[in-house]
């Protein structure tokens, strides 16, 4: 069978003209926002000529800076923990075939249930109550613990989709199951890990309630500005520190991709 | 951390393995979240304080009120399906928005299956990185777009398809697009990661037993994706649920849904113990029903 | 190895905050509230590092400071919550009338209902809540919040009313003559069905009232005026009006959390603030009227005429409410549901 046949056996009529169509749908609202970034006016929705003043401002305001700051670093951060923390709960709760996996299970994907408003105060009440006092040590715990369902469920689904007779193969291949480990599942859990560290740290980026309640003095994120903003009114401020979030997000991601492709070359 | 599969682990014994891998995850969510969980459960049975908080006095009131409320003149106790209509309303609502979901990812998670290795994890970073923008930001980015005067509305007019602006804001259809907008990549995700690894000569052997596409579709690669499609399903629906900014600014905030109903009764309404008691039955449903989930994929699983 | 060092040096910087002395203030108040010029002068002069955190919402703050969690030096409630701060006992009495600058406050702000005297708190800005409408469509000079709730056919469908229970209510209790704060059945019932009769009107529940007016989604809005005013300058036809029924006053007050970590610093800035040439730098920044005596004459010029921040003659005083009772909130709090059911 010739590989040429077998790519086009692959294609699904439609299926990347959707896909294209879902990124579109994902930027179109985004591109609006950059543009209206350049705005001189101090509307977000009307036109009124092509400005930098927003960018000035950003530039000009420390604040806004720091809070950018701090969410990233607390997203990395917090995605990271929770990526880690959850391929060991995805492989323990996956490898075991015997039952009763299910309180795991539930345990597990409980963060993503309880409304956001509510694990916010309950934090609150809970972290003052055990004297633990507010500030970035506070966010970044309850960053992990609502993080975890979202790297876990992806690394899961990637563990049960694989063929589990494979690390025994590979076990009897190598000397060591560690190294069985380091050198055959975790190459094949890239996928999950990836996945599961995006839609972390994604999550951790825009959480606003639970933050607002557990941050203390001096720790604050960038959705805490932006919704306190509000009550003065939007400005295309915030519009230019998203824009220039995407333009770093973007920077990053051209950054890693030239060096895993020289990784490759390597 | 060093992870190591433990059922293969020589050195260690499995069960220690197992416990290793397992409780740090189990720990801190025990610790900070069910813990914190628990004195909600304690509220959820007291009498609301004066300006927030509550008062160390045992009530059922707060159950009650969800079925039964007193008339507004004579206090008598009748059935009010108020709250009723606002949970279903939004489960209908997380259901339409976790169904949108599946039909626009799979063909997508499929699509990025199928591009060249160098270029997938591209490909994910694409779907995430609008992600960068705050959620409210976002969702007035999206309502700007679907306005009458804003970019589709125009475009429309301006060639002439339509002569008045069609009604894309401020109603369902908006909300379920603005579910869409808010959840997507926590769809595609989890499909691509449970796809990525397909074998595609298992599509080839079922075209050479002269299945159709469509039959090859379903028979072949949905299986595969049923993981992620789990995890993705469970990923879009339980945030939906509780979702309101997508109903607040794209649909008007014309109508409750049960995370703001939450919201309001710790904020302006002041009664936490009702918020509490709201949240406490919505978590005991999604409880229980995840549980039979797990138990149902389990037996699959062994059998 | 190494996150665990990124944490530990993030707890032992949130242990650090506490300590204080070297001159730090810690403000936890509305975003863009606080101009950055006088924070900078104020620093200047005092030598003391200021922070700013910001929160969306009255009961956040009110949330935190309940369950004991503080840190901050500095808060800036609005008047109806400095009632229940000083009612559950977490403001420090500061005496804010026995502070040299305290002779710049306008008589009409000295002995206010939520804190006589001025024990705990210095007037920050103040304004209202009324409607702004675009003149474009309603024509005429009708003050009526008629407008508002028996609209006409050029206004139905481009209505936005803030998403607020007790401004919404208020609103339509002054609509109907009837008295605020409300726990009269009968009354609440009338208010129900005004507002369902009017929400088939309604475009949309939303309190960014701002960019609804500036796009002309909405052509009447209930309004906060510094929202309206900023409508106004980018689109010159929205006009700020002063209902003839009445209207929702509000202010927000510096005072100082129980357990303040720096009292003192929190003294000095609630006395900074209320010199003249400080608090107009506040209304040219966040664009509300000050509580401050002399201060116009800082003032940018194109405020200090501004409609919005001076109420015409004819129009009634604003009304400010005290935070209602329980039991009216819980039954705000019925027919709000029952309304957006």
């Amino acid at each position: 069978m010739s590989t040429a046949r077998l790519r086009d056996l692959r294609v699904f009529p439609g299926f990347g003209l959707l896909s294209v169509g879902c990124v579109v749908f994902l930027y179109a609202p985004i591109v609006v926002l950059a543009i209206y970034s350049f705005n001189d006016g101090r509307s977000v929705t009307r036109w009124a000529g092509f400005s930098f003043r927003w960018y000035q401002t950003v530039f000009a305001n420390q604040n806004i800076q720091t809070a950018a700051i701090n969410s990233v670093v607390i997203a990395v951060i917090a995605a990271t923990v929770a990526t880690v923390f959850a391929l060991g709960a995805a492989i323990a709760t996956v490898n075991r075939k015997k039952g009763g996996g299910e309180g795991a299970y539930v345990v597990l994907t409980f963060p993503l249930m309880v409304p956001e408003i509510v694990t916010a105060v309950a934090s609150l009440v809970f972290f003052v109550a055990v004297g633990i006092s507010l500030g970035f040590a506070t966010i970044l715990i309850a960053h992990i613990v609502f993080c975890i369902p979202f790297a876990y469920l992806p690394i899961k689904a990637r563990l049960e989709s694989m063929d589990g007779t494979l690390p025994s193969a590979a076990a009897d291949l190598y000397a060591s199951p560690a190294k069985a480990f380091l050198r055959i599942t975790l190459p094949l859990l890239v996928p999950g890990l990836v996945s599961g560290w995006l839609l972390a740290f994604i999550i951790s980026l825009d959480d606003f309630i639970i933050t607002a309640l557990v941050a203390g003095p001096g720790a604050t994120t960038l959705p805490l500005h932006i919704y306190g903003m509000l009550r003065l009114g939007m400005t295309p401020e915030v519009n230019a520190i998203s824009t220039l979030m995407l333009a770093a997000s973007t920077v990053l991601v051209l950054i890693s991709g030239l060096l895993g492709q020289a990784g490759r070359k390597h | 951390m060093s992870a190591r599969p433990l059922a293969l682990s020589s050195r260690i014994p499995a069960r220690v393995a197992h416990a290793g891998l397992l409780w740090p995850s189990l720990g801190v969510i025990l610790a900070f979240m069910v813990a914190p969980i628990a004195i909600m459960l304690t509220y959820s049975f007291l009498v609301p304080g004066a300006y927030g908080g509550v008062e160390w006095t045992f009530s059922t009131a707060a159950y009650e009120q969800i079925l039964f409320e007193r008339d507004f003149l004579d206090d008598s106790l009748t059935f009010t399906p108020d709250y009723l209509i606002i949970v279903a309303r939004s489960l209908l609502q997380a259901t339409v928005a976790t169904l949108l979901c599946l039909v626009i990812s799979v063909p997508t998670a499929y699509y990025i299956a199928t591009r060249p290795d160098r270029v997938k994890n591209i490909w994910l970073f694409l779907i995430t990185i609008p992600y960068w923008v705050n959620l409210l930001i976002r969702t007035i980015a999206l309502l700007f777009v679907l306005r009458d005067d804003g970019p589709i509305n125009s475009a429309l007019i301006d060639v002439g398809v339509i002569g008045q602006p069609l009604a894309l804001s401020y109603n369902g259809f908006a909300i379920s697009l603005g579910l869409i907008y808010s959840f997507l990549p926590f769809m595609v995700l989890p499909l691509y990661s449970a796809f990525e690894r397909f074998d595609f000569r298992l599509l080839e052997a079922a075209y050479d037993l002269y299945a159709s596409r469509r039959v090859a579709f379903f028979r072949i690669v949905l299986p595969v994706m049923r993981p992620g499609l789990i995890a993705g399903s469970l990923l879009v629906f339980i945030p939906s649920v509780g979702s309101y900014l997508a109903p607040d600014i794209l649909g008007g905030g014309k109508t409750l849904m049960i995370g703001n109903l939450i919201g309001t009764q710790f904020q302006a309404a002041r009664n936490w113990p009702f918020g509490a008691a709201l949240s406490m039955i919505l978590l005991t449903i999604t409880l229980i029903v995840l549980f039979w989930l797990a138990r149902r994929a389990a037996q699959q699983q062994m059998n | 190895m190494k996150k665990s060092a990124i944490f530990a040096a993030l707890l032992a910087s949130t242990s650090a905050v506490p300590a204080s002395a070297a001159g730090d203030l810690f403000i936890y108040t509305w975003g863009e509230y606080t101009p950055p010029e006088m924070v900078e002068k104020f620093e200047k002069t005092y030598g003391v590092k200021v922070h700013i955190d910001t929160y969306d919402s009255m009961e956040t703050m009110l949330a935190k400071l309940k369950s004991g969690a503080g840190g901050y030096d500095i808060i800036v409630p609005g008047h109806d919550t400095m009632t229940i701060l000083i009612g559950e006992k977490l403001l420090e009495p500061i005496n804010v009338s026995a502070m040299p600058n305290y002779q710049h406050v306008d008589e009409m702000w000295r002995d206010v209902f939520w804190d006589k005297g001025r024990l705990y708190s210095a007037p920050w800005a103040w304004g209202s809540t009324g409607l702004a409408v675009d003149r474009d469509i309603v024509k005429g000079d009708d003050t009526s919040l008629k407008i508002l709730f028996e609209p006409d056919d050029a206004v139905k469908g481009k209505i936005n009313m803030l998403r607020d229970v007790n401004d919404v209510i208020n609103m339509a209790l002054r609509y109907l003559g009837k008295p605020r704060c409300n726990d009269n059945p009968e009354d609440l019932k009338a208010v129900l069905d005004l507002l369902t009769t009017q929400k088939q009107f309604v475009k949309s529940y939303n309190s960014e009232t701002k960019e609804l007016l500036v796009s002309g989604e909405a052509a009447v809005s209930m309004s906060w005026n510094g929202y309206a005013m900023r409508a106004r300058d980018e689109r010159p036809s929205i006009e700020y009006i002063y209902p003839k029924e009445g209207y929702t006053g509000w202010m927000d007050n510096v005072a100082v959390p129980k357990g303040a970590p720096d009292i003192e610093n929190a003294k000095l800035w609630i006395n900074f603030i209320m010199d003249p040439e400080n608090a107009a730098m506040i209304t040219n920044y966040a664009r509300y009227a000050n509580g401050i005596k002399g201060s116009e004459a800082f003032v940018d010029k194109a405020l200090a005429g501004a409609p919005e921040l001076s109420p015409p003659e004819s129009a009634p005083a604003p009304e400010f409410l005290t935070a209602c009772t329980p039991a009216v909130t819980k039954l705000y709090d019925r027919v709000w549901t029952k309304l957006l059911r």
